[in-house]
């Protein structure tokens, strides 16, 4: 995904276990931390149609 | 290359008079210059039909996907890989096939000479390394070494790494940086490699050429085709555009052999194989794995190894 220009610190991969919930409850802290530092992601947002 | 033909002929021709196969693949003449056609050849009289030159750049794998005959296939360097996936992933059978041999010194480019040229090309012809290139109003003798298909210029597998038949010696493997441009992607930053992207996939007009050309795509429906669910948006707006071509290339991971089909069938010249090289690359810096050199190996993608990397999990 970053090859394709996908800022780096926008995916994150973790592995929690079920029995893990504070190690659950950091990755999430540190996911959105993240990912509101980068701030909004444009890219992605599909412009209507134009109609001639 | 134009030697071989009469080997590859009569090659054929021992294997169907012998009852050895039901059919050859292989290469006809095509009604256009530089678009030679795949074809089924049953009998020996038909064996005449089969050519061999610098135009042969389809992948003929593609072709062989649940086949239940006895097949005789023509196989460069990556078509033969890709016979070795299909093997790896049962959608054929070593005991089906004899597989001739081509040792292969590269194929045209013919968007590239398509290009060079304002008239349209009427004929294509080759002796010696050179390629002579004759339209309406211009005459042109090339070397075959700089018109090559991109995917050739850098192929480090030109010889086939399974055959049971081959129709010349081995030719000499080149030594040259597979890499260069995909590490020029990897340095941009995220921005400019969006752009990147952006500029490389705007002519595409998804008529899934590419996906049909590869001999990886054999599913019964592709996720583009599914409607139910819909995995992907239809239209030509530019993020579906590209989610079509991303997900494509991961499907092809760790199982493309940069044969250069989906290019070269592409009808607006798109440069796909810049995300399916980076896949290429990552498979073989992270596990050591080039796709179809060997029937004995699982592909890294279905199997464990402690050593595996996973740094990138938190």
């Amino acid at each position: 995904m970053e090859h394709m220009g996908i800022e780096p610190g926008r995916i994150h991969f973790s592995w929690v276990s079920s029995a893990e919930s504070t190690k659950f409850v950091q990755v999430v802290n540190e996911v959105t931390e993240a990912v509101k530092a980068l701030g909004p992601n444009n890219h992605f947002i599909t412009k209507e149609a134009k109609v001639a | 290359m134009l030697g071989y033909i009469d080997k590859i002929r009569q090659i054929s021709k021992g294997l169907i008079e012998d009852k050895k196969v039901d059919m050859i693949i292989g290469f006809k003449k095509g009604t256009m210059p530089m678009m030679n056609e795949p074809c089924l050849v049953k009998s020996p009289k038909d064996v005449e039909k089969l050519v061999w030159d610098s135009n042969c750049g389809i992948n003929l794998a593609n072709y062989l996907t649940d086949r239940k005959e006895r097949i005789g296939i023509i196989a460069k360097g990556c078509d033969s890989r890709n016979i070795v996936t299909h093997i790896i992933e049962n959608k054929i059978k070593r005991e089906q096939l004899v597989i001739i041999g081509v040792p292969c010194t590269g194929m045209i480019d013919k968007h590239r000479l398509t290009s060079m040229f304002e008239g349209e090309i009427e004929q294509v012809t080759e002796q010696n390394g050179n390629i002579t290139i004759k339209g309406e109003d211009f005459e042109e003798i090339l070397k075959k070494n700089d018109v090559l298909q991109q995917n050739c210029s850098v192929c480090i597998h030109r010889n086939p790494v399974v055959y049971d038949e081959l129709v010349s010696d081995l030719v000499e493997e080149q030594d040259v940086d597979r890499y260069e441009d995909v590490r020029k992607i990897e340095a941009m930053p995220s921005e400019k490699k969006w752009n990147y992207f952006d500029d490389l996939l705007s002519t595409c007009i998804r008529c899934y050429a590419c996906r049909n050309a590869c001999p990886l795509c054999y599913c019964p429906t592709c996720f583009v085709d599914e409607s139910r669910p819909q995995w992907v948006g239809k239209s030509d707006d530019s993020i579906d555009i590209r989610t079509f071509h991303f997900l494509r290339a991961y499907h092809c991971a760790g199982r493309c052999t940069d044969c250069g089909a989906c290019e070269r069938a592409c009808p607006v010249g798109i440069n796909m194989r810049m995300f399916t090289r980076k896949l290429e690359k990552d498979c073989f810096e992270q596990y050591g794995w080039e796709a179809g050199l060997s029937l004995d190996e699982r592909p890294p993608l279905d199997t464990y190894k402690p050593e595996d990397p996973d740094d990138f999990i938190k």
